[in-house]
């Protein structure tokens, strides 16, 4: 059973396209990783499928339905979460009221009753701080929750953001690489953090250059090099295939060649 | 037939005018990401000084050339002692900072003029030439013919000069360009100095037919900032398109419309092509990279 | 220090502490109008800064919205027969209205283009102010009809001080519970990152839109009682240089924080109050001023002085 499929997904930039016609389909809750180089367009294929961009071609199904070219917060209210790779943290906010906007696809106040804080607002407060705190436990940042976010280590803004995407309860978590910049004992961590969001029903798609981690974790795993597919399957399948070293090494390819 | 031609030179005198007030905003947004709210205090201070200079018996042209330097002085002092002390400001506040400097440079040419109505005689006197039925102030060609030249040396010399080429470096990236050996505080200087330049000169070739005052900076800065996001900020070019176009916009809504709502109409139009274009209309949609 | 109160009504209650003690140390009645001022303003600059500080969004044409509150007590009286404080609400609802509907356009553009359409709205509201001089009185203005609760005559400096003072004390409470809220929070997530609030299932477009116009709301009470207080309105009261002014507050006192903006309506309306004994200089001074506060108080007055007192912003 498929949550989220991808069908001839196309994007092009004055011309040049970052996204060539990609398929694939990610298996209710398993870990579904994305490598390719550089510039392969693993983040586009991200802001796609997140509804930042609007694709030039192609479909995105969420669930069975075809949601492409949803707005994000749209895509939002039907489960589908996201990390950044440059972090988008609220830095005005501390930690846990990041986590708090998290919550805000199930908060039901309107401005109007938030203006004048009337008791459903009171229930609304607290309800969403017990989630968001419980979220942040869960990536194990409960100790700074009262903490300016903006003071907050680099590594733990990184699990910041898985929290706060945790938050909304999706069924599609997309992770844009969430070990960068974290020390070996981070990524060991995050390694946890993400079998744990798996175990509670939760498919995660995962952009990651951290080959440990991918191969550890990846039920399956998705290459893509200059926007294109260049294969799919196992952790096992992907490293005993000679075109993604060539792509990652880039020296026996044509098209690598020719690029440089 | 007549009218027309009336209003479209009218339009085009104006929007000359707006058009250098917005290469101003340009250059200096280019150079340092700042809008420059005291640009139109440069076309009222080119004015003014020309105008009390020439009461005192200074030539001319003698005073027109200090009046520049008067302006280029000004716009020195401002990024010395105004922005280069603000730098890393968020944006609100650098137009705060700017908005004082308008601000205090109409109290000082209050102070230091005066608050009354002044003019400059026209270049080439003032019977009108009959072109097409339509009867147009010499000094209109002459505003007209002045911004063709500011516009094309200055294209000369951003294009053809390695001052110039640092200036194209800085306006792309200022951190590539620092990166490189540029000096990018005296570019963002320079650029004040070049702008203001660039503003005394409008306000003294325009004065003849639109008078001059201590406080026709306001509105100018207005319409030259409007003109620059009309064009797309950040685009010379651009700048010198909106200029023009939001001058033939003014003149036509009030010849044909309404003078009283001229503004008005410029405006709606001006909320228009945002609408279609967010950019502007010859600036490039970017990418959101996240 | 034991927490004896909710520390987010600290503002809450400074302001009501102000208000009360203030009219001990005014030396003559006529500060009290000069409190009516700063109250009256405060409660527009807390409406923009809502809009400003919190969701991050500029405008540069909110005395508009000043204008649509002063022009709606000075005309529906006049030549409509309305009674003042019906036209007060009036007011609100039409720059609700307004607010409405023009930001649903503007409110998509982003940064300096944000500017100008706002800085655009604000010159057209003005324009139409002095054109119609049929309803308005043109560039010379209206004088205003006082305001009569119950019989009662509203007229005097000393009470429009405490009504001022009891509308501001009302305007820093909703604020503070928007800023506490899903709402508030939403916003505040749109400022940092507009992209990552969106992918949390925050309906950007809409909220931008909600806290403009609140903060229209705002704006617009606060010109209906200027308009009532001087028994006068003049085109000027939309016009750019008071947008400016209503920006400068919010700056000056500090972006994002509420009792900040008392603090900058208190600067700008009691500095040009005090340099009227320079009179030519005054511009100069006031131009000064704003350039010397931006540049060594970049957060603003509030934020500067709670970071250097207790570590953090008040």
């Amino acid at each position: 059973m498929s949550v989220l499929q991808i069908e001839r997904l196309s994007i092009a930039f004055g011309g040049v396209r970052a996204i060539d016609d990609v398929n694939l389909t990610v298996p209710k809750g398993c870990v579904f990783s994305i490598i390719g180089p550089n510039g392969a367009g693993k983040t586009t294929l991200f802001n796609l499928i997140s509804g930042v961009y609007r694709p030039t071609q192609g479909q995105v199904l969420l669930d069975g339905t075809d949601v492409s070219g949803f707005a994000p917060d749209r895509l939002a209210r039907r489960g589908l979460s996201r990390t950044f790779q440059n972090l988008q943290i609220f830095f005005r906010l501390s930690a846990l009221e990041n986590v708090m906007v998290g919550r805000n696809r199930h908060e039901t106040t309107n401005v109007i009753q938030d203006l004048l804080r009337l008791p459903s607002v009171w229930r609304q407060n607290r309800a969403t701080r017990e989630a968001a705190m419980a979220a942040l436990a869960r990536v194990g940042l409960a100790a700074d929750a009262d903490k300016s976010a903006a003071s907050l280590p680099y590594g733990a803004m990184k699990r910041l953001e898985i929290a706060r995407a945790l938050a909304s309860e999706p069924q599609v978590l997309l992770l844009d690489e969430p070990a960068a910049g974290c020390n070996p004992v981070e990524t060991e961590e995050l390694d946890d953090i993400i079998r744990a969001i798996v175990d509670d029903g939760v498919t995660v798609v995962l952009v990651e250059h951290d080959m440990r981690l991918v191969m550890n974790i990846s039920d399956r795993i998705h290459v893509l090099a200059n926007g294109r597919t260049l294969t799919e399957g196992t952790a096992a399948e992907v490293r005993a295939n000679p075109a993604v070293v060539e792509a990652y090494l880039g020296t026996h390819n044509a098209r690598g060649r020719a690029v440089a | 037939m007549a009218e027309f031609l009336q209003f479209l030179f009218s339009g085009l005198t104006v929007g000359a005018v707006y058009a250098l007030v917005a290469l101003g905003f340009t250059l200096i947004y280019n150079a340092s990401g700042i809008i420059n709210f005291a640009q139109g205090e440069f076309v009222m201070l080119g004015g003014m000084t020309t105008v009390f200079l020439a009461l005192v018996g200074v030539p001319l042209p003698l005073a027109a050339v200090v009046a520049v330097l008067a302006a280029v002085a000004v716009g020195l002092l401002l990024h010395r002692f105004a922005i280069e002390p603000a730098r890393g400001a968020d944006t609100v506040s650098l137009i705060m900072i700017t908005i004082g400097a308008s601000i205090f440079l109409r109290g000082a040419a209050q102070v230091v003029f005066d608050k009354r109505f002044h003019s400059l005689p026209h270049l080439f006197g003032t019977d009108p030439l009959r072109i097409g039925g339509a009867a147009i102030l010499p000094q209109s060609l002459v505003v007209l013919a002045g911004a063709t030249v500011i516009v094309v040396l200055l294209w000369i010399f951003i294009d053809r000069t390695l001052f110039g080429k640092a200036v194209i470096a800085t306006a792309a990236n200022r951190l590539a360009a620092r990166l490189v050996g540029i000096n990018t505080g005296h570019m963002i200087g320079f650029s004040f100095a070049i702008s203001a330049a660039i503003g005394a000169l409008a306000g003294i070739l325009v004065t003849p037919i639109t008078l001059t005052s201590y406080d026709v900076g306001t509105l100018l800065a207005l319409k030259g900032f409007a003109a620059a996001m009309l064009g797309g900020m950040g685009y010379a070019l651009g700048a010198v398109v909106g200029g023009l176009l939001l001058g033939l916009l003014e003149a036509f809504s009030a010849g044909y419309l309404s003078s009283k709502y001229k503004d008005v109409v410029a405006f709606l139009v001006i909320l228009a092509v945002f609408f279609v274009m967010p950019q502007g209309l010859l600036g490039r949609a970017k990418v959101e990279r996240v | 220090m034991p927490r004896l109160i909710d520390s987010r009504y600290t503002p809450l209650i400074a302001v009501a502490l102000i208000a009360l003690l203030l009219p001990l140390i005014f030396p003559s009645p006529y500060y009290y109008r000069i409190g009516a001022l700063v109250f009256i303003f405060a409660l527009a600059v807390i409406g923009l800064n809502l809009l400003m500080g919190f969701a991050g969004q500029v405008s540069l044409g909110h005395a508009g919205f000043l204008g649509i509150g002063a022009y709606a007590v000075a005309v529906g009286p006049t030549h409509l027969g309305l009674p003042s404080w019906f036209c007060i609400f009036a007011g609100a609802g039409a720059s609700a209205l307004v607010a409405y509907a023009v930001g649903q356009p503007i409110l998509r553009l982003k940064g300096h283009y944000l500017a100008v359409a706002t800085l655009g709205f604000g010159i057209v509201i003005s324009i139409v102010l002095t054109n119609e001089a049929g309803w308005t009185g043109g560039p010379d203005g209206m004088s205003v009809q006082r305001l009569v609760l119950f019989g009662w005559p509203m007229h005097g400096s000393k009470i429009w001080y405490w009504i001022g003072a009891g509308t501001l004390l009302v305007g820093v409470a909703l604020a503070l519970n928007l800023i506490d809220s899903p709402s508030g929070r939403a916003l505040q997530a749109i400022h940092d990152s507009e992209v990552a609030a969106q992918v949390l299932g925050v309906r950007v477009a809409r909220k931008k839109l909600s806290v403009f116009v609140i903060s229209a709301v705002y704006a617009s009470v606060a010109g209906s009682y200027l308009a009532l207080l001087n028994g006068h309105v003049t085109p000027d009261l939309a016009g750019f240089m008071r947008s400016i002014e209503l920006v400068a507050m919010v700056v000056l006192g500090g972006m994002g924080s509420v009792f900040g903006s008392l603090v900058g309506a208190a600067v700008l309306v009691v500095l040009p109050q005090a340099l009227t004994s320079f009179h030519d200089y005054e511009h100069m001074m006031l131009g000064l001023i704003v350039m010397g506060f931006m540049i060594l108080l970049r957060r603003g007055i509030v934020p500067a002085l709670g970071a250097a007192l207790t570590g953090r912003a008040l």
